[in-house]
């Protein structure tokens, strides 16, 4: 392994036509951790990390792996591993696919039987690729990635296509490759997707960066609320008016703008209303990565 | 070198070349095996031959195995194209130019050894071409008791050149595939090009002296320039007065693939991959 370098993107731009697909886009992925590349369909993850990897010309800005970009790096495949779009010639078999590239970047054989053990796709390596599940093709692409041993992994939606236990298995793969000290980016247009593979996000949305951090400080984003219904409403809703609190009618009660419980409680008190349901809305990180992206409210 | 061995590599590591190399074979052992027997029948028996209506074909000076074995390269050569256009093609199908560009970013370096993987690739169909028009002409000459010229080294060298030729042919077929990246269109282009425009040009151009200067340098004049034997000799009023040397015919021949390579490598070879 060379050792984790950082991702450094700076004013990354592509236009294709009239469309913006990426927009003075900023940011660092730090070695160490898990990053998760978030933003909905057409946000422009692929024209970024494709920009990246040298793959797409950027109209504008620069991104490089530890100052340098992809193409002028001396050992391509031994610092950066990538894994885009799993695909495959259908009549190869996969031992000889990862054959192909190990051959290309001068890589020792025995680095072909690693990563095939590595993914656990030793067993189907000598068949054709064409007769693969999208979850076995995740995998070989995965493997392929992971040839050289590189410090850098940037992965396009891994877990897409992976049965449940393929899913608990890449997390916990993905977590010990940022604890080997290596980058890890994966990009996912679901948050709860990689929620519990990620350390920190970078978020997009129409090509802008809307958000990078720590996954817990986009918790913090939005400020609980509380949930509090009573069998009769009305006399409740005059009581939350009569306490000065904002508030809206939900299925399951009042959403008070109100992080504490006992507040809304007490003007309940006040009011002599009956209460069948007092308790804190914790704010979901859906809601927020969703309000970030501008795809509504959760 | 690695992008090279790692080009090669992902030749043998699929079924076509061998799919192609068998139908290229039992195609050729078929033509050059039967028109040797027609010859030879009409040779040996001119008076049954004449019976029947045929008469023996007029070969003026020209000795009749070189010319059956040479099927190996004027009508096998579309195969080496084939395969040629394939190895390129075949990445923009499957979608592999992502994977074959992060090992190797230099892209002009990929190409560069697409081409060079294709010559011995090409060679190996060149091989694989004379053992079906020689084995197959050869036998059905000795049948009729017509002379093999298998002792000749005139004979050797024209298959040896034969080799040269669907080497420098494969290597046309992965230029023009960077020319022309859909798979389906390039095999259409190759077919309608080797197969009916350019016999109808190489015809109509030996009509007169002035086009036939510019017919012999047509790719199907050149590589049979190279080879030094063809049966379009025979169909052309001309004959074999209107061709190049046969080193220059391999010159035009390694000038089409560099100047097709260098326009691929200058349009859809640089173009943004996703």
């Amino acid at each position: 392994m060379t050792g984790g370098i950082p991702i450094e993107v700076s004013g990354l731009g592509k236009r294709f036509g009239q469309v913006a697909a990426v927009d003075d886009l900023s940011f660092t992925v730090r070695p160490g951790v898990v990053t998760g590349f978030l933003g909905p369909n057409g946000a422009g993850k692929t024209t970024t990390l494709r920009m990246l990897l040298g793959l797409v010309r950027a109209d504008a800005g620069t991104a490089t792996f530890g100052g340098t970009p992809y193409a002028k790096l001396e050992r391509p495949l031994e610092t950066v591993g990538a894994a885009l779009d799993a695909s495959f010639h259908p009549g190869r078999t996969g031992r000889d696919h990862l054959r192909v590239y190990a051959t290309a970047a001068g890589l020792p054989r025995q680095r072909v039987d690693t990563v095939l053990e590595q993914v656990g796709m030793s067993d189907y390596a000598g068949r054709r690729v064409g007769g693969y599940s999208l979850g076995m093709r995740q995998r070989l692409s995965l493997a392929t990635a992971l040839l050289g041993d590189p410090g850098v992994l940037v992965l396009d939606e891994p877990i897409n296509g992976l049965d449940p236990e393929g899913i608990r298995w890449i997390r916990g793969f993905l977590q010990q490759l940022a604890a080997e000290g290596r980058t890890v980016l994966i990009s996912s247009h679901l948050l709860s997707e990689v929620q519990q593979s990620v350390d920190e996000v970078v978020i997009i949305a129409r090509g802008r960066l809307m958000r990078t951090g720590t996954l817990a400080s986009l918790e913090l984003d939005r400020a609980p609320r509380t949930i509090v219904d009573s069998p009769d409403r009305p006399a409740l809703a005059a009581a939350l008016g009569a306490a000065g609190l904002a508030y809206a009618e939900g299925r399951n009660g009042f959403i008070v703008d109100e992080p504490e419980p006992g507040r809304v409680g007490r003007a309940a008190f006040v009011g002599g209303v009956e209460l069948s349901e007092l308790h804190r809305l914790k704010s979901e990180l859906e809601d927020a990565f969703l309000a970030l992206v501008g795809e509504g409210e959760g | 070198m690695r992008v090279l061995a790692s080009e090669f590599l992902k030749v043998t590591t699929t079924r076509m070349w061998w799919l192609l190399a068998i139908i290229m074979f039992a195609y050729l052992a078929f033509i050059a095996g039967g028109l040797a027997a027609l010859f030879g029948f009409t040779i040996a028996n001119p008076d049954a031959a004449a019976a029947t209506g045929a008469s023996a074909p007029s070969l003026g000076d020209m000795p009749l195995a070189p010319l059956i074995y040479s099927f190996a390269t004027s009508m096998g050569y579309v195969f080496a194209v084939i395969i040629g256009v394939l190895a390129v093609t075949g990445e923009f199908r499957h979608r592999t130019l992502t994977a074959t560009f992060l090992a190797t970013p230099q892209r002009t370096t990929v190409l560069g050894a697409k081409l060079l993987a294709q010559l011995p690739i090409g060679a190996g169909f060149g091989v694989i071409a004379f053992l079906a028009s020689v084995g197959a002409g050869a036998a059905m000459l000795a049948v009729f008791g017509l002379d093999t010229l298998l002792d000749q080294s005139d004979t050797w060298a024209m298959i040896g050149r034969g080799i040269l030729a669907m080497a420098l042919w494969a290597a046309i077929g992965a230029a023009l595939g960077s020319v022309v990246p859909n798979q389906v269109a390039a095999i259409v282009i190759v077919l309608a090009f080797t197969q009916f425009v350019e016999p109808l040009l190489r015809l109509a151009t030996s009509f007169s002296d002035a086009t036939a200067a510019i017919g012999k340098f047509l790719p199907g004049s050149a590589s049979d320039a190279l080879v030094g034997a063809s049966f379009y000799a025979l169909a052309t009023p001309g004959g074999a007065a209107e061709m190049l040397v046969w080193w220059q015919g391999g010159l035009v021949l390694l000038g089409i693939a560099v100047v097709l390579a260098v326009i691929g490598g200058a349009t859809s070879w640089r173009r943004d991959v996703s």
